[in-house]
């Protein structure tokens, strides 16, 4: 008998077949994953987690018996009070008394539930998404070197001797130069003192302590580790891009911003949160509120402190100049912004507003993306166009092709997504709105 | 056969001739831990008490320590150790996983293959009881089952499996490096939808070579000299009338047809097919056709490894190899295995091989040892023999599920699970009760659920009939639907789907009464362009 420890094979056998699954089952996955994230949380929206896809996706069928119609005969334990000739109700749901004759691998209609590794779950939201420009503002300010292993070289700081090649090398020079071992001098001299008393083998005894002398004087003319021989592991320095955004979340939170328009713009910020995240190191989130004024808040009062006021749209842009000013130099930060709102702006402010964006702002964005919440009982139909807003006007005047810039509108929950797959499509055409 | 009798007297005895036995100094282990020490000892006690006392006789054991990962990854493979790729397997694993992981599954204790040196996985949760009562299962029962049963001898080669699979893992590979994943793909995907037609039922003759096909004709041209009598030229006969259906029984001689190995025919005969296609079907058809057995013996294969656990358990614990709280440990798992819910039980889910198995082969002991007078009656030829391993090995080699409840299943059984037969005729608006646990219904009962167990009435009949390979090649099939129950429409839609890839033409299934010859239902395919490859499909 043979006992075999498999427990430490490589785990992950499975793994081809699973990436076959999910390739084969792609569009269902891609669906699945679309829905199951509209029904999450925020917080965890990029989580890992099951999703659940129609059975007949990925069905493997086969020659098989239908489930009902025909003669069935059911063979059943338990028999407590029928006879032969009995006669009982045909149970509701067809001929599943028995059960016998169910789907051979218990296959039966149910959804096919599986769980997706955070990344799948994530590489599959976002598949398809690219950030806009990345090639345009190619920030290469080899502010940060990283350092990478280079081959070796014949000078350097100690700490980087490199031991094994050193030594290899060594070896090598003390083969080839004879250099006589350790042991050879220690045999010579247990046979000259096994010698030492036996007179009649003198002359034997003065060959070998020649010997001796000739190889401690070759073994002090070759030295044991040559400076020839050291080697140093070398290191250059490459270039890191940087590799950090910021992303500022502007938002009109005056008294016409309902609960509901606040949700929307924040599972717009998610989403945008959780796309920066993937291509970038370190993210960070700036949150600008604004009324008739503008401050820069944290997360828990940017989404729920109530707050009245006037809409003043060019206070939130002045602030945020402040900001990337103080803190986020467009050189080695890559900015993004989103602003939500629901188009209302004190009339006088448009032309200022205009002007700061276009002057300011949009040069120093990778990405500016403004978003125009509507009510949901407001929701129209795509192509659908009623009354612009102020903010509408004003930036669609600006928002030309050529420009990092986009704006949509959204009016409920279930297209947020679209919309932001609209906005980060890869292929990014020319903003068409 | 000294063995048997000493073995017998055992059962016979009850607890004189346990005592008998002189106790072990230690039981092989105490507490849960185990080490690979723990199972090489219990592997030899138990080897011990197999081959000695139960006279079993089985392949090599090799027995591997696997984790939860790999346990569920030889799931989805169908619990081979190597295996080509394919989504499927994908898919089994993701929801097998997913069950597992959701608590709505646990993990079976072990996975044995057929094949020399029988491979049985255990599973490193187990305690020193549970690899102890596996071993015994599935190192001893299931393997002494594969290596007897007339079944695998005659359809399953367990010396070659394993290389075969290895074969079949690189055929596969190669050809995916070769012809795509994707052309790959489709084909597995259609040879898997016809995996479950794609075994021979029956051995077929053996291939006449040149010398016997000679000495065959001309034993029939002597007998032809025989017989001649030039009378019969002179008498007035159907003359021209006889050419047409002799060119029609030719070709389907030559064919082979009617056919029910649907792949075995398409590798064969299938215009259109590339050779490494063929290969792959063949790949497929060769592991259905290993698994054949399998479906055909679930309850004896079953019963036999439950029995033959039961026993050996039994009898380490008698020896004092066991310690009584192993035994209760093991009992409360043996119990578990062998529950069989009533039929109005919200648990149940089918008759429980295990207990339905286990309980006939205690039976057939019962028989043997201590027969009632309606034994003597029912099973003259057992009843009272003594030999009860004897006759269970016999059984165990020469019956298959079907033939075994045929013949074993007993009237005390049927009391005692209180098996009844109730017909359900979708033309009638109420279901009938056929037969009970009565005088008049044990035979009907036997016959009804032997029936349950037959390969021929539980995978639908379907058969290649006719092809004209000279005209527009269109492939006819024709489904015996018997008792009625026709296909399921979407499934029976999608195969022939395959089916029409694959032979590269036009695809007719129709489904007949098989007592009336009446059409019930008709499915047509037409072939899609690109499995085929670049052949301008």
């Amino acid at each position: 008998m043979n006992i075999v420890d498999r427990r430490l094979n490589p785990s992950g056998k499975n793994l081809a077949n699973r990436q076959r699954f999910m390739r084969r089952a792609k569009a269902l996955i891609r669906k699945a994953v679309h829905e199951s994230s509209a029904s999450r949380s925020i917080k965890d929206a990029d989580q890992a987690g099951e999703v659940s896809l129609p059975a007949h996706g990925v069905h493997e069928p086969s020659f098989r018996r239908s489930a009902s119609g025909g003669i069935r005969d059911h063979l059943l334990p338990g028999n407590k009070r029928y006879v032969e000739g009995d006669t009982i109700p045909r149970p509701p749901g067809g001929g599943g008394a028995g059960g016998a004759e169910g789907a051979p691998d218990g296959e039966g209609e149910d959804d096919f539930r599986f769980a997706l590794s955070r990344d799948e779950f994530v590489d599959l939201f976002l598949e398809d998404l690219e950030l806009p420009d990345l090639a345009k503002r190619k920030v290469v300010d080899a502010e940060q070197l990283s350092w990478h292993r280079a081959g070796y070289s014949v000078s350097g700081s100690p700490t980087n001797l490199a031991l094994n090649r050193t030594v290899r090398n060594s070896l090598s020079r003390r083969i080839a130069l004879r250099r006589p071992k350790a042991e050879e001098i220690q045999r010579l001299r247990d046979e000259i003192a096994a010698l030492s008393a036996d007179e009649d083998a003198k002359e034997q005894r003065l060959e070998l302590e020649e010997q001796l002398r000739r190889a401690l004087r070759r073994t002090s003319l070759i030295p044991y580790i040559d400076p020839l021989d050291v080697r140093y592991k070398r290191f250059e320095a490459h270039p890191k891009p940087v590799a950090q955004a910021v992303m500022f979340c502007l938002m009109d939170v005056s008294g016409s911003m309902t609960e509901h328009m606040k949700d929307l713009a924040k599972r717009f910020y998610v989403l945008l949160y959780i796309f920066l995240k993937r291509r970038y190191k370190n993210v960070d989130v700036v949150f600008i509120r604004h009324t008739h004024q503008a401050q820069e808040v944290d997360e828990d009062t940017f989404f729920h402190s109530p707050e009245t006021g006037g809409t003043v749209v060019s206070t939130a842009l002045d602030e945020m100049r402040r900001i990337v000013e103080e803190r986020y130099s467009p050189d080695s930060w890559n900015i993004y912004a989103a602003q939500a709102s629901d188009g209302d702006n004190t009339a006088s402010d448009n032309d200022r507003t205009a002007n700061l964006l276009t002057k300011v702002i949009l040069p120093a964005c990778q990405y500016y993306a403004y978003l125009e919440v509507g009510r949901d009982s407001e929701h129209f139909p795509p192509g659908f166009i009623r009354r612009d807003s102020d903010l509408w006007q004003t930036y669609t005047a600006i928002c030309r092709s050529g420009v990092p810039m986009a704006m949509r509108k959204v009016g409920h929950r279930r297209d947020i997504y679209p919309v932001f797959r609209e906005l980060f499509a890869r292929k990014n055409q020319a903003e068409t709105a | 056969m000294s063995n048997i009798g000493m073995e017998t007297s055992t059962d016979a005895g009850g607890g004189d001739a346990a005592e008998a036995t002189e106790r072990a100094e230690h039981p092989i282990f105490e507490g849960a831990d185990w080490e690979f020490s723990t199972i090489q000892r219990a592997h030899e006690v138990i080897q011990r008490v197999a081959l000695e006392e139960l006279g079993l006789d089985v392949y090599p054991n090799q027995i591997e320590v696997i984790g939860a990962e790999q346990m569920l990854d030889a799931y989805s493979s169908i619990g081979m150790p190597l295996f080509y790729k394919h989504w499927s397997f994908g898919k089994h694993f993701a929801r097998h996983e997913a069950m597992y992981r959701a608590g709505m599954q646990g993990l079976a204790y072990e996975i044995v293959i057929n094949s020399n040196p029988c491979i049985s996985y255990i599973m490193e949760e187990n305690t020193a009881t549970m690899q102890a009562l596996v071993i015994a299962h599935a190192a001893f029962g299931h393997n002494h089952f594969f290596k007897n049963n007339y079944l695998f001898k005659q359809w399953t080669d367990a010396d070659g499996i394993l290389d075969y699979l290895e074969f079949a893992r690189g055929f596969v590979m190669d050809c995916e490096e070769r012809y795509g994943e994707a052309a790959v793909e489709r084909l597995l995907d259609a040879a898997h939808a016809l995996m479950s037609h794609g075994v021979h039922r029956y051995p077929r003759p053996r291939t006449i070579n040149l010398r016997m096909e000679q000495d065959r004709q001309r034993e029939r041209r002597l007998h032809d000299e025989q017989v001649f009598n030039d009378l019969w030229r002179t008498v007035p006969g159907k003359g021209t009338q006889r050419s047409d259906p002799s060119a029609e029984e030719r070709r389907r001689a030559l064919l082979q047809l009617p056919q029910e190995n649907i792949l075995y025919f398409l590798e064969k005969t299938a215009p259109r097919l590339a050779p490494w296609q063929r290969e792959i079907l063949r790949i497929v058809r060769h592991i259905a056709q290993y698994f054949y057995p399998q479906s055909q013996t679930k309850l004896m294969n079953e019963g036999c490894a439950t029995y033959v656990h039961y026993e050996i358990m039994q009898r380490l614990h008698q020896k004092g190899l066991l310690t009584d709280g192993a035994y209760v440990e093991f009992l409360r798992s043996h119990t578990n295995v062998v529950f069989q819910p009533e039929f109005d039980d919200p648990r149940y889910s089918g008759i429980n091989p295990y207990a339905l198995g286990f309980a006939m082969m205690q039976d057939i002991q019962r028989i043997c040892t201590e027969p009632t007078a309606e034994d003597e009656i029912w099973f003259p030829a057992i009843a009272g023999k003594g030999e009860a391993m004897a006759v269970l090995r016999d059984v165990w080699a020469n019956y298959r599920d079907e033939s075994f409840i045929l013949q074993f299943l007993s009237p005390r059984l049927i009391r005692q699970f209180g098996l009844f037969h109730v017909m359900d005729d979708a033309a009638e608006p109420t279901l009938s009760v056929e037969a009970i646990h009565d005088e008049r219904g044990y035979r009907k009962i036997q016959r009804a659920l032997a029936r349950q167990y037959d390969v021929a009435w539980i995978a639908p009949d379907i058969q290649v009939v006719d092809v004209n390979l000279a005209g527009d090649r269109k492939l006819i099939l024709h489904h015996r639907a018997l008792n009625r129950i026709t296909l399921d429409e979407r499934d029976a839609r999608h195969v022939l789907q395959h089916l029409a890839d694959l032979w590269g033409y036009d695809v007719l299934l129709k489904e007949l009464d098989p007592t009336t010859d009446a059409v019930l239902k008709e499915h047509a395919a037409t072939p899609r362009g690109g499995l085929l490859g670049g052949d301008g499909g």
